[in-house]
């Protein structure tokens, strides 16, 4: 290992229980898959928070920019007929 | 466990004042800062410098306390303090993380602590003398720590917040480990007693500082308010501290080392003594009683472990080029 070289840094996702989805609770830094796996155990399963474990090495994720956030999500924001309450239903009709 | 007031920070910061604006309107409004967020230079550095001295105080923090993991009296004791020494670790790690998403690396962060440049909560620098000192180290410090850790949970930015959210959780194990632990030598025979004691008469004072300085010297309240990285002052935390730990000292049996302690009907708060701010100075500068050897026994760590991150980084290596030529062979 050179002197600059840091041990690559994964982000660990965590599933609670069987039926919900896995969850991203942080990082950490480990040299290879195994070892981040185990150590995502010991740093973020100490008190039965998972059943199942993700480590994912943090520079295979690709993001979207904060500053492309407009451009990405705001097309989303006038297209008020993609809700439900945008449809006139008479109330007799019932709950639908 | 906590780091006390951020310690030495004046950032300037040199965004427009419409940037600035724009910054402050979304802090008002609640909203969380995220990492790729553009923010001022200035939360940024103290973001930085904060969360990083919470870390290093969490690693910092394991070394008082593992000075008793071999001596505990009992085996649930060992197990439930070597427990907490883990999760201080893990906290370290939490934190460590958190101030990464900043852009520092985990080694820059390492080498400002081993080299001494670092802050840390200065309580770490006094030592661990007797079985007690852990029961006061639980009750008191951790104690000081939640105080000051629970609203850190609603700080403005996420990964801050959602660290210290883990940490709150875990932390109430800490203190009632450490209040069971005087409780049962209060308890106990008169010298046991007198143990306890002795660990809360050295104890209280350095608690009391580890809020930090009073609010009338402490220059960076007032940006780290408007930027809700705090939210309250470090009097207000060492009042509410000072509340809830009374009571508990008396369930105890045990007197607080303070003549000067005492109900204030008018102003419905305690009052107390003066607080010895030159000692406070002085440990944060380097002259506690075990500055140099908590640096020293990190650097030691740091520097005898280099041979297994190389080790291990090698290996991750040479693995990954037998995984590639068995590929091409195909």
């Amino acid at each position: 290992m050179s002197e600059a070289e840091e041990i690559p840094l994964w982000e660990v996702f965590i599933r609670p229980r069987n039926g919900l989805a896995h969850r991203h609770c942080g990082s950490l830094h480990a040299a290879d898959a195994e070892m981040a796996l185990q150590a995502a155990r010991d740093v973020y399963t100490r008190r039965g928070e998972g059943l199942s474990v993700w480590v994912i090495p943090s520079a295979q994720i690709v993001a979207s920019d904060p500053q492309d956030r407009d451009a990405l999500f705001d097309p989303a924001d006038d297209k008020i007929y993609r809700h439900p309450s945008f449809y006139n239903i008479p109330d007799d009709v019932g709950h639908m | 466990m906590y780091s006390q007031g951020l310690i030495g920070s004046g950032e300037q910061t040199t965004e427009t004042p419409e940037f600035l604006a724009a910054f402050q309107a979304r802090i008002d409004a609640d909203e969380k800062i995220e990492p790729n967020d553009p923010m001022p230079t200035a939360y940024r550095k103290t973001l930085i410098r904060q969360i990083g001295q919470h870390a290093h105080s969490e690693i910092v923090g394991m070394l008082p306390e593992g000075n008793w993991i071999t001596r505990a009296p009992t085996l649930r004791r060992k197990a439930a303090l070597l427990a907490k020494v883990q999760d201080e670790g893990g906290h370290g790690l939490y934190l460590y993380s958190a101030a990464e998403t900043l852009g520092i690396s985990r080694k820059q962060m390492t080498e400002e602590l081993v080299s001494g440049k670092a802050k840390y909560s200065s309580i770490f620098n006094y030592p661990t003398q007797t079985w007690a000192d852990i029961g006061a180290i639980g009750w008191l410090v951790d104690g000081a720590a939640i105080m000051n850790q629970v609203p850190l949970c609603r700080c403005s930015y996420g990964p801050y917040a959602r660290a210290m959210i883990r940490v709150c959780k875990e932390e109430s194990f800490h203190q009632r480990q450490g209040y069971e632990i005087m409780l049962k030598l209060a308890e106990g025979s008169p010298a046991q007693k007198e143990m306890a004691q002795d660990a809360l008469n050295r104890w209280w004072w350095p608690s009391l500082m580890m809020f930090g300085p009073p609010d009338g010297e402490s220059e960076h309240s007032d940006q780290s308010t408007r930027w809700k990285i705090k939210r309250f002052t470090n009097d207000e935390l060492r009042q509410k501290f000072v509340a809830a730990t009374v009571p508990q000292a008396q369930r105890l049996g045990l007197s607080l080392p303070d003549p000067a302690l005492a109900w204030n009907e008018v102003e419905e708060r305690y009052d107390y003594g003066e607080i010895d701010w030159d000692e406070f100075w002085a440990v944060v500068k380097g002259h506690g009683p075990l500055n140099k050897a908590r640096v020293a026994a990190r650097k030691k760590a740091w520097e005898e472990g280099a041979w297994v991150r190389e080790a291990a980084l090698a290996h991750a290596k040479k693995r990954a080029a037998r995984q590639t030529a068995a590929i091409a062979a195909e």
